[in-house]
């Protein structure tokens, strides 16, 4: 305890790295995951072609990525940019299936009836499918924002600094109260992150709430939005 | 007014849906498609806001064809009411209502308060313009599905099968109250239904069809009922068993209607003059 005291300036800094380090992968893969997701919905061919490959992404252990990235786009072994690719890459292989789930859990019904009374295709995306299978992507992104935070540590191996640094430094000095706190942050700031999401999602989805059988005899709620 | 020309649809998996249908559905009327399933009615519906192409044949809607629009722009200027409504789950009613309105550009506010009125003018209590479509009866739902495709005050009201899931008590709610609106709104509606007593309620024009989208018999319901044109609508239309297949049975000095179950349907009170036997289904 005595440890964690008197080292709270670095706690926090590794903080700070922590999350300028998870923040990016876990926009990005859902950004990047979007089209292509609705890439493998759209069409047999790209469906087999893009879920396969993100099965196979997803497959690759993260420690050799971090080794090989650095070889393969040119930087250099210990920028914090390898841990960002590497963790949106994994982000988004586990995003495109959930957004292709997701847009398919879409009902036809309300499909075909938002086309008949005179959506676009595009405008339909953004208006109708994309919300809908809001909750199956928040679903999907509260993973993702989970096991980000809990893979960043792991780039503190190839010495890109986060709370996994509490953990190496902990192991090589034989501080037990460094590796605690280092693990206690991850979890704590994971569940922020989590909570966020599903903060973010009461705010955007506020009928997810409101569904359910009809009430007739209960006062009428007018809701202030 | 509306008028198929020889219309074909093959959809790619080789079922001829409809095969050479023609038809003319008059302004400010309501023509009702009416047939079994696969009998292509829908598929008719469809085609008059292009959800569905016509594989052969045209269609015009007053004397354009269709085929030279855009669809979407069509479709914004068609109404459409579908079974269970189809409403959009993550809006409220009234952003459902102003839904067509907002694609084609209304500001907001003036979709939002013209909304409000189609509340009124479908029956719906205004209370109900912040609720979500789950929040709703079935009936409900179904309300606010007229009230979003009455929405652009549109010329052309398509219907498919608008009260096939609700409960009989309901539907014929929904159904007087639609009697109430043409006769408010003067649309031109196309409602398909397979449900004849509903064609009968509801259609100036009735279609009836069988199989592959050909046309048994067209005319008012009156026409159909007094002359089927053949065995297979007069077995449709029940023409010639229960409580349509009426006869006359002397009780003391009155005469009684009977139906072919024998059950009483009522007493003769007067007897019309020759030439206007066919009003008696028609007037309504």
């Amino acid at each position: 305890m005595t440890w964690v005291l008197s080292n709270l300036g670095l706690i926090w800094a590794r903080i700070l790295d922590h999350v300028v380090l998870s923040l990016p992968p876990i926009v990005l893969c859902f950004v990047i995951a979007l089209p292509l997701g609705w890439l493998a919905r759209r069409y047999r061919v790209s469906r087999g072609i893009i879920l396969t490959g993100a099965g196979l992404l997803y497959a690759v252990p993260s420690l050799p990525l971090f080794f090989v990235l650095p070889a393969v786009i040119g930087t250099g072994l210990r920028s914090p940019l390898n841990v960002i690719i590497a963790l949106t890459l994994y982000g988004v292989a586990l995003m495109v299936r959930v957004v292709s789930d997701g847009l398919d859990s879409v009902d036809a019904d309300v499909r075909q009836s938002a086309s008949a009374v005179g959506y676009s295709a595009w405008s339909r995306f953004w208006q109708v499918e994309l919300p809908l299978s809001g909750p199956v992507l928040l679903a999907g992104m509260r993973v993702v924002a989970v096991s980000t935070v809990s893979l960043v540590t792991v780039g503190a191996v190839i010495g890109v600094q986060s709370l996994g640094s509490l953990f190496t430094d902990g192991f090589q000095r034989g501080i037990q109260a460094e590796i605690i706190a280092g693990l206690v942050a991850t979890v704590g700031l994971a569940l922020l992150f989590d909570g966020a999401l599903v903060l973010a999602g009461r705010l955007l989805m506020p009928w997810t709430r409101k569904a359910g059988p009809a009430r007739r005899t209960a006062p009428i709620e007018v809701s202030a939005a | 007014m509306i008028e198929f020309r020889s219309v074909s649809k093959r959809f790619p998996d080789g079922t001829l849906a409809v095969d050479d249908f023609s038809l003319v559905l008059p302004s400010h009327q309501t023509t009702v498609l009416v047939g079994s399933s696969g009998s292509g009615k829908t598929t008719l519906l469809r085609m008059i806001n292009r959800m569905v192409d016509p594989t052969s044949g045209s269609i015009e809607i007053d004397g354009e064809n269709i085929n030279s629009l855009a669809p979407v722009k069509l479709r914004r200027g068609i109404g459409y009411v579908m079974q269970n409504s189809g409403l959009l789950p993550h809006r409220t009613v009234i952003d459902n209502v102003a839904t067509v309105p907002l694609l084609r550009g209304t500001p907001k506010r003036q979709a939002r308060a013209d909304a409000l009125t189609l509340l009124d003018t479908v029956g719906l209590d205004r209370s109900l313009a912040d609720r979500y479509p789950s929040q709703l009866s079935g009936g409900q739902q179904q309300r606010v599905g007229v009230a979003r495709g009455l929405a652009v005050d549109p010329n052309i009201l398509l219907m498919d099968e608008p009260f096939g899931a609700v409960d009989p008590i309901v539907r014929a709610e929904l159904q007087e109250e639609l009697l109430r609106l043409q006769k408010e709104l003067d649309k031109t509606v196309v409602f398909v239904t397979h449900d004849i007593e509903e064609a009968f309620l509801l259609g100036d024009q009735i279609v009836i069809l069988r199989e592959g989208g050909h046309v048994a018999q067209v005319g008012s319901p009156a026409d159909i009922l007094a002359n089927p044109a053949d065995e297979f609508v007069s077995s449709f239309v029940g023409a010639d068993r229960g409580r349509r297949a009426l006869h006359l049975e002397r009780h003391g000095d009155r005469d009684a209607v009977v139906d072919s179950d024998g059950r009483l349907a009522g007493v003769l009170t007067s007897r019309p003059a020759p030439d206007a036997v066919l009003g008696a289904e028609g007037s309504r």
